[in-house]
């Protein structure tokens, strides 16, 4: 089974609970994972103090021309839709950072005289704890997209039950990180923010047609009504709500996943598992 | 020697952007002509495909407000010159860039891939 956590805005909890989540699914599955799809911002791998047990470059595709070949026709500039290509005195030149890496300008040329060449992008950490598997993908600083880290992330082995802990908002890297989940769990603060970043998800995750619930977070004393009301007329299931609680920040900041030593979280996230295995 | 300018919807005015900007102010040897930015539509990329526009229409000099990185990696291989603009109208610019006032654009933004 496939989990994926999200939330409209950085902060709302994801990778807490996502790393909790995959820590307590070890203790009920043969096998489980938590994949850290923030490519941009990876810090997931923090609450698994494990060494590095597998390091993979991730490569890109990006045209590479034959010089002899070319007739300067400029069939792939025009067909490119993302502009990555032009040619100054007759010889193409690529804005590597623009290619999105679709091949067309390969399949558009005349002469053949483009083939398609590797370029790296970033990596996937691999770090091993028993029968739990962290995926962490890098992104190197200054590249654009980390699409293609997140595909192959999606396609590493992520035993009986695996946690996606998505980026922040609700852009193309979340459509992909999403893309083969199960269920959709929603992190939403109580507050006018945390609602308006819950609807813009939420509207994304409705178009996907995903099965989606939500977890509520920093809960204060007073519940916010409009939150809960909100999910009731979308017939969100509410799976928990996770109290705003000192000692709770304190273990995250230390980089210590509670599940297992925080005895009231370690029951509530025993209890939004056997939801979310009720829920499949 | 050919000179560009990013032109305003008014036909007049400078535009402040590059890639996007709706028409090029065109002047060569007191010849003035205006033509329509190709890329002023695109959804991305429509710096270096502005930039490919004037590589094509054989221009030397350009002369803006500001310029993203990628197009300006496009016209550096042109060898086409950027210069920063002073004042409100196209026309006092080439004026101005003939007597030697205008100085050359030093700093490039980063792209906006699309988005603004």
């Amino acid at each position: 089974m496939k989990i994926a956590l999200l939330s409209g805005k950085g902060g709302a909890g994801k990778t807490f609970l996502a790393v909790n989540l995959a820590y307590c699914a070890r203790r009920h599955e043969q096998s489980a994972a938590y994949i850290d799809c923030d490519v941009e911002e990876p810090n997931g791998h923090l609450f698994f103090p494990f060494p590095v047990k597998e390091r993979e470059t991730v490569f890109t595709l990006i045209p590479s021309f034959n010089k002899e070949k070319c007739t300067s026709c400029r069939a792939c500039a025009d067909f490119c839709k993302f502009n990555a290509l032009v040619f100054i005195k007759k010889t193409p030149m690529l804005l590597a950072e623009m290619c999105h890496a679709c091949g067309g300008c390969s399949l558009v040329c005349p002469e053949k005289a483009i083939t398609e060449a590797k370029r790296p992008i970033g990596m996937i950490e691999t770090r091993q704890y028993e029968n739990l598997s962290c995926y962490s993908g890098i992104l190197n600083i200054g590249e654009a997209s980390g699409i293609k880290i997140i595909q192959s992330l999606l396609q590493k082995d992520g035993g009986d039950f695996s946690v996606i802990d998505c980026p922040p908002g609700c852009a193309c890297s979340v459509m992909e990180s999403i893309e083969d989940a199960d269920l959709c769990i929603l992190i939403a603060e109580p507050t006018a923010f945390g609602l308006h970043n819950l609807n813009m998800v939420y509207e994304l995750t409705a178009i996907m047609k995903k099965k989606t619930a939500v977890i509520i977070n920093k809960e204060q004393s007073t519940p916010y009504e409009p939150l809960t009301n909100f999910c009731r007329q979308h017939n969100l299931p509410i799976l928990a709500k996770i109290p705003f609680d000192r000692e709770l920040g304190q273990t995250l900041s230390e980089g210590t996943a509670a599940y297992g030593t925080n005895k009231k979280f370690s029951s509530l996230t025993d209890n939004i598992y056997a939801q979310i295995k009720a829920m499949s | 020697m050919k000179i560009a300018i990013p032109l305003d919807e008014n036909k007049t005015d400078v535009c402040p952007t590059f890639g996007r900007s709706p028409f090029f102010y065109f002047e060569e040897d007191g010849k003035e002509e205006i033509a329509v930015n190709p890329a002023c539509n695109e959804q991305g990329g429509a710096g270096p495909k502005s930039a490919q526009f004037l590589a094509d229409m054989q221009t030397d000099v350009l002369l803006t407000v500001r310029c993203g990185q990628n197009a300006a990696d496009v016209l550096k291989l042109a060898d086409i010159k950027i210069y920063k603009t002073q004042g409100k109208t196209a026309k006092e610019n080439a004026e101005a860039f003939h007597q030697n006032k205008l100085e050359i654009l030093t700093h490039f933004h980063a792209g906006f891939q699309g988005i603004q």
